[in-house]
């Protein structure tokens, strides 16, 4: 079996399924056929494509990082596949335009997302004002707090935001909400996720638009690189960047890393390292990996990249770890700000911090390949939106250090 | 207390060994039992929901009793799960304090003991399906029936997905109870009502639990296609958003066998307790008058609603 051709049945192995109240079974299994219809209709296709060229600002450059490459001291070339030069500064907008499209083709007038530090909020705002669809987003009332300025970008972008004031009040409990908006207008509204997670078919939908990823890097790899890459590394939240990075090589050679948010390390439990260090649960519609303590109730997480802070994962990310096809680690906070601060320096390119645990995976793992292997980090997001909180972690961490 | 969730892993372990030795498998379930009692005095059933460890886990005990001697026929015990999406702000608030006060799925189990253990009325735990998953199904599902669980309601547990609580809850004699809404289809509403035992559960209205002012058309027209469809199979409970003897009589004329009640009663402990979303470590500890008059105010409740099924009005 190719492992292209997964979901099947709605399933990723055992991963996924639908665990969802019953009200929102005929939601879902309208949104798939309305999916499947539009992914195989060619003026949809055009219509996307036209979006993420025009719109997006697609396609976006793979760019050798010669010295970053040479600061490592030896080992693979490393190439950069430039998500963060798309509007909106993230991967998000690949999925929220191909959904909003999607929204629109169903007839749905308004659309609802979720959103942790904002940037799925940003780039679903982005995606309704520039198709005209009215939009409301749940966001976590500490995340609203933390990132205030988001949720004024999405005022700006006409988006109207709820705050959410329930159980940890961060991005879990704002997919939560959104859910729960789903179950009660369900008839009119359309749940544009931010991740390859959730009931099917958001697994496999959101996969497929951000599959463009993977596509480009193949096609840049011949003519760069004469061939394909040796290894590709991604970070993994709920991991919507990696599986449209990595879906194009599932069949092929190359080494796959997903890297998790290590946090302050597996052992403080003080992390969102799902795959590492979670076990199989059923969370947000899906049976996946989960961070979950011995009753089953979800654990609070931690990481300095907000975009990574989730309890749960995409449950193809699930699979691939149980058939060991990608490899799975993490990366601490201390490790992650080292990576941007060096990708900064010695590029001159400020990535997320999401984006920061690949590199510093990718450094690491570096010297372990030959002198003519090459490796591809996907660099979701730009870090623009970090720059204040490393600051003040540098400042902390220089203070404690003193003390 | 950790004596106690050793011996009943024990017991159910050994269960699990010797299948064939649950006579409670043969034996007919009290709930199949109680809804034909109850319609057979040409009553309707009132079904109350309580959150195990709400307002505290001394307190709700009490509350059930109260629910119980003020009509409840069935009761429905919530184990509280840390990410309720069927759940309205009342019940969420409920399970979050709950919670906070270190109620566990064991510990609501053992609530669930000693509730049976004082009345003989069936009991159905509702749960979501993380709390079942973590245990496992092989696990829970016995552990529950020898806590005095009687049926077990998982509402982001779909048919297709439901296998194996179907198999191992038949196997332990415990009613899988299945929801539809007014959206799902004549067909899945076939399928469904083919695997719910005890009896099936609609959703009155699109959203999640919680008090409503009023119902739309469309809820007692779901209850008048669901009922033409169940072919008595299983009685028809109808539940979400029902708080007063009109909705009542309201579901039952449309067609309703049983009415679920469950917000409504936790809003009026958390009312007369003191018990709010702000202050949640202060779980009733405003005085035993206070508590009497909470738990005369949920009998008074489970009275009324009880009397409007009994009513022909």
């Amino acid at each position: 079996m190719r492992l292209k051709h997964y979901p099947i049945d709605g399933k990723f192995g055992r991963f996924g399924g639908r665990y969802v109240p019953e009200t929102l079974i005929p939601a879902l299994e309208e949104l798939e056929r309305a999916y499947i219809d539009a992914r195989d209709d060619k003026d949809f296709k055009k219509d996307l494509e036209y979006h993420l060229k025009h719109y997006a600002g697609r396609p976006t450059q793979l760019y050798h990082a010669k010295n970053l490459s040479d600061a490592v001291g030896g080992g693979a070339e490393i190439y950069l596949k430039r998500e963060d030069l798309l509007h909106g500064g993230a991967h998000k907008i690949n999925n929220t335009i191909g959904q909003a499209l999607l929204a629109k083709r169903m007839g749905k007038e308004r659309v609802i997302a979720e959103t942790g530090a904002g940037q799925h909020g940003v780039a679903t705002a982005m995606a309704c004002a520039a198709l005209g669809l009215r939009c409301e987003i749940y966001m976590g009332a500490k995340d609203a707090e933390r990132q205030r300025l988001n949720v004024f970008r999405m005022e700006l972008l006409g988006a109207k935001v709820n705050r959410v004031y329930s159980g940890s009040q961060t991005l879990k409990d704002a997919i939560n909400e959104a859910l729960r908006d789903w179950i009660t207008n369900v008839r009119s509204t359309y749940y544009l996720l931010g991740s390859v997670v959730g009931p099917h078919p958001y697994p496999m939908m959101v996969r497929d638009f951000q599959s463009v990823i993977g596509r480009e890097i193949r096609k840049q790899c011949i003519s760069m690189i004469g061939g394909m890459p040796d290894a590709i590394v991604a970070c993994v939240g709920g991991g919507s960047n990696a599986m449209g990075t990595f879906y194009e090589f599932l069949d092929s050679k190359v080494d796959l890393y997903g890297v998790e948010a290590g946090g302050h390390g597996l052992a403080s439990k003080e992390h969102s390292a799902t795959l590492c260090a979670g076990s199989e649960g059923v969370l947000h519609g899906m049976l996946t990996y989960l961070l979950q303590d011995e009753d089953g109730q979800i654990m609070d997480t931690h990481s300095i990249a907000a975009g990574l802070d989730y309890p749960g994962v995409g449950p193809e990310h699930a699979f691939l770890k149980s058939i060991e096809r990608v490899k799975y680690v993490s990366v601490t906070d201390d490790d992650a700000v080292d990576a941007f601060m060096r990708l900064a320096k010695y590029e001159g390119i400020i990535p997320a911090l999401e984006s920061a645990h690949a590199i510093a995976y990718a450094m690491r793992i570096a010297r372990e390949y030959g002198n003519d292997a090459s490796i591809i980090i996907t660099v979701s997001g730009r870090g623009d939106k970090d720059v204040e909180v490393v600051k003040r972690y540098l400042e902390e961490r220089a203070a404690s250090h003193e003390q | 207390m950790s004596s106690n969730s050793n011996s009943s892993s024990n017991s159910s372990n050994s269960s699990r060994g010797g299948s064939n030795s649950s006579s409670s498998s043969r034996k007919e379930n009290p709930i199949d039992v109680r809804l034909r009692e109850v319609m057979g005095r040409g009553e309707y059933a009132l079904i109350g929901y309580m959150v195990a460890g709400y307002p505290d886990e001394h307190t709700c005990l009490d509350v059930a009793l109260a629910m119980i001697d003020g009509g409840v026929d069935i009761l429905e015990i919530g184990i509280p799960f840390s990410d309720p999406i069927a759940d309205g702000p009342t019940i969420q608030r409920a399970s979050y304090i709950a919670l906070s006060n270190g109620i566990t799925p064991r510990k609501a189990l053992d609530i669930a003991r000693r509730i049976k253990d004082a009345s003989d009325t069936p009991l159905v735990a509702m749960t979501y399906y993380n709390i079942v998953y973590r245990l496992g199904v092989e696990r829970f599902i016995p552990m529950a029936r020898e806590h005095g669980i009687d049926g077990l309601i998982v509402p982001d547990l779909t048919y297709e997905e439901a296998d194996d609580v179907i198999r191992v809850a038949h196997m332990h004699g415990m009613d899988p109870i299945f929801l539809v809404a007014p959206n799902t289809s004549d067909e899945r509403i076939n399928m469904i009502a083919s695997v719910s035992k005890g009896f099936l559960y609609l959703v009155s209205v699109y959203g999640t639990t919680g008090e409503r002012d009023r119902f739309y058309e469309y809820t007692t027209n779901a209850i008048r296609r669901v009922k033409g469809l169940m072919m008595g199979r299983v009685p028809l409970a109808v539940g979400f958003g029902i708080s007063r003897k009109e909705h009542v009589r309201l579901m039952i004329d449309a067609g309703a066998d049983a009415i679920v009640v469950g917000s409504a009663f936790i809003n009026i402990i958390e009312k007369r307790s003191g018990c709010s979303n702000s202050n949640n470590n202060s779980g009733g500890s405003n005085g035993s008058s206070n508590k009497g008059s909470m738990l005369e105010d949920v009998r008074q409740l489970a009275y009324e609603l009880k009397q409007a099924t009994r009513s022909s009005c």
